[in-house]
């Protein structure tokens, strides 16, 4: 199993697009670990920087539609290549979410009024994140501050999570 | 209780119920391009699972960039092309007879009523516009369905979008699904099947009924769905003549696969045609939709014409009805990229082609280069591009450039004038 702590990004801004993750212009790649220098290049937001954002942290915290656009799977794997096992939001898109899933990684939704709260709380400090899979929850922490958010994935993308994707999971069942 | 579409899809694929309402599916058609194919072949080799479930089922193309415009792309088409030859995958298109893959694959038959396709590509949506579950996968999903002709979908709910009454000029299947798009929003579909209906969609061709469906991953939508009905038989009759005794008893076989009237929908959704009118996006979502007369005063650097939206004959047609003896806006650059061999060859018998050459315009081979900044009609920082391609993302067609998207005739008539414009403005064979 993965990897899913670490420093936090937080990406205040809903429907950011796997164009915006992965720009289409380096889909002609061939290896997932070609992508690590084009994280998010594309990705406009107020005090982001994605060279040095992306280098020091390995969770994201965004908002609703995480993904939404393209199939490529190239947005997941760029993540991954960064040491970014885990994004955290209000809803993700389909095929996205999938894709994190079926790689191994998480994609967990959290409710507007949670995330709410975590923007407001900590998206001003250095914060990490550490995942506890038995217990299902997220602690946010800060040098001062703790919270303590439970989280549900279904369980067959826990199933993903633990056979680290579905290739291997599907080779065995079908 | 009745099914929707989908639901009596799902309900006759299932090989699996492994969790919840995770479904395991098995899959009719794998399709598959050069740019999320070659990393799912590199890791079966490297796992020692270089198989494919069955090479009849699966169909392949190079559309992305093609012909190659660089070794980086030679080597994904290397990678797809040798991969193809060594499963024996007959159904692989190459240059020469290769264009973009979702026009190209239902012109070969393909897709049929019923049918459950997945592809590494969102806007396999568009092939349910032949009554099919058809879904767009990331690479993952698109290996294991290449190795084991399976893949898992949550059980899907539909959205039901009817559509009556009389299309005003100038709207077209592009407007219809545009202001769809706006009225549900970027992520209104997630995770749900729009199913098509109305008097309208049962008055549209084949064509239309693709450009509806391609977009309804735009609204976050797994599947567009059109029922399927004689429009359906009639396009595929050339393909199943053999398999039914005449074209009534395959529509009969084929309303298996069609709603049940007492089906359950997540939301249905009714559009007066009467009050739709032409429309463009005028930001960097696809759910960013107005008026084509709000939007008069932008300016254009290049106009696009093609894609797996509308690169259709029926496009080009349209499109060429508009621009007939008339030569393009000073400045404007014009592309048109027909979307198959087969659709270039038409175009070019019907004097279409030569209608777009004398009005100023750049013919390309079919490709889906330009819609995705790859190669064929990059912008640059700065540049706007009225297109009607599917994505208006922030740097979508080359970094710093910015997309409108609309139908073809409004693409036709903007390439005019310079600046965005209905096309109604411009009457077919008025001079």
């Amino acid at each position: 199993m993965k990897e899913f702590n670490g420093k936090v990004m937080f990406l205040d801004r809903a429907d950011i697009n796997t164009d915006e993750i992965i720009p289409a212009r380096y889909l002609t790649e061939i290896t997932k670990e070609a992508l690590k220098p084009y994280l998010l290049e594309d990705l406009i937001l107020p005090g982001f920087n994605a060279q040095a954002d992306v280098k020091k942290n390995n969770v994201v915290v965004t908002r609703a539609n995480f993904g939404c656009g393209s199939s490529r799977e190239h947005a997941p794997w760029a993540l991954e290549v960064n040491d970014i096992n885990i994004v955290i939001a209000e809803s993700f898109a389909r095929i996205f979410k999938q894709n994190m899933f079926n790689c191994g990684m998480m994609a967990v939704e959290l409710s507007a009024d949670a995330l709410d709260r975590i923007f407001k709380k900590f998206a001003n400090n250095e914060t990490t994140v550490t995942t506890d899979m038995d217990k299902m929850t997220l602690r946010f922490a800060t040098a001062d501050e703790e919270e303590v958010f439970p989280f549900e994935i279904s369980g067959f993308n826990r199933a993903l999570v633990e056979a680290d994707g579905w290739v291997g999971y599907a080779d065995s069942k079908y | 209780m009745g099914k929707t579409i989908a639901e009596k899809i799902f309900d006759s694929h299932r090989v699996d119920n492994p969790f919840g309402d995770i479904h395991v599916i098995n899959l009719d058609a794998v399709f598959c391009h050069e740019i999320t194919t070659p990393v799912a072949i590199n890791d079966l080799v490297a796992r020692d699972m270089d198989r494919v479930f069955d090479p009849t089922k699966i169909k392949a193309v190079i559309d992305h960039v093609t012909p190659a415009k660089d070794s980086k792309t030679a080597m994904q088409g290397k990678i797809i092309r040798d991969w193809a030859n060594r499963h024996n995958i007959k159904d692989f298109f190459d240059i020469g007879e290769n264009g973009v893959c979702h026009a190209l694959f239902p012109e070969k038959g393909f897709v049929r009523p019923g049918y459950t396709v997945i592809m590494g590509d969102s806007h396999t949506c568009t092939h349910g516009a032949f009554g099919a579950f058809a879904a767009g996968v990331g690479t993952t999903d698109l290996e294991v369905g290449i190795l084991k002709g399976v893949c898992a979908f949550q059980y899907p709910e539909s959205i039901k979008i009817s559509v009556n009454g009389t299309l005003p000029q100038g709207v077209y299947a592009k407007d219809v699904i545009l202001a769809i798009i706006g009225k549900l929003g970027v992520n209104g579909a997630t995770n749900k099947v729009i199913e098509f209906t109305g008097n309208v969609i049962d008055a549209m061709s084949m064509e239309s009924r693709m450009t509806l469906c391609n977009m309804a991953v735009e609204a976050g939508g797994t599947s567009g769905i059109c029922a399927p009905d004689m429009v359906t038989v009639d396009y595929l009759w050339k393909f199943i003549s053999d398999e039914f005794s005449s074209k009534e008893v395959a529509l009969e076989k084929y309303l298996e696969f069609s709603a049940d009237p007492d089906a359950t929908y997540a939301q249905v959704i009714e559009i007066d045609a009467a009050t739709l009118v032409p429309v463009t996006t005028f930001g960097y979502k696809p759910d960013q939709v107005r008026p084509v007369s709000e939007m008069s005063s932008e300016k254009v650097d290049q106009v696009y014409i093609g894609s797996c939206t509308n690169g259709r004959i029926e496009d080009l047609r349209i499109a060429a009805q508009i621009l007939d003896g008339k030569r393009i806006k000073e400045g404007v650059r014009g592309v048109v990229s027909p979307a198959s061999p087969a659709i270039y060859s038409q175009a070019l018998e019907e004097g279409i082609i030569k209608i777009f050459m004398d009005a100023g315009f750049c013919v390309t081979n079919p490709t889906c280069g330009a819609c995705l900044g790859m190669s064929n009609g990059v912008l640059a920082a700065g540049e706007v591009c009225a297109s009607t391609t599917n994505r208006n993302f922030s740097g979508r067609m080359g970094k710093g450039g910015m997309v409108h998207l609309m139908s073809p005739a409004s693409a036709a008539a903007t390439a005019l004038t310079g600046t965005i414009t209905n096309s109604t403005l411009y009457r077919a064979g008025e001079k």
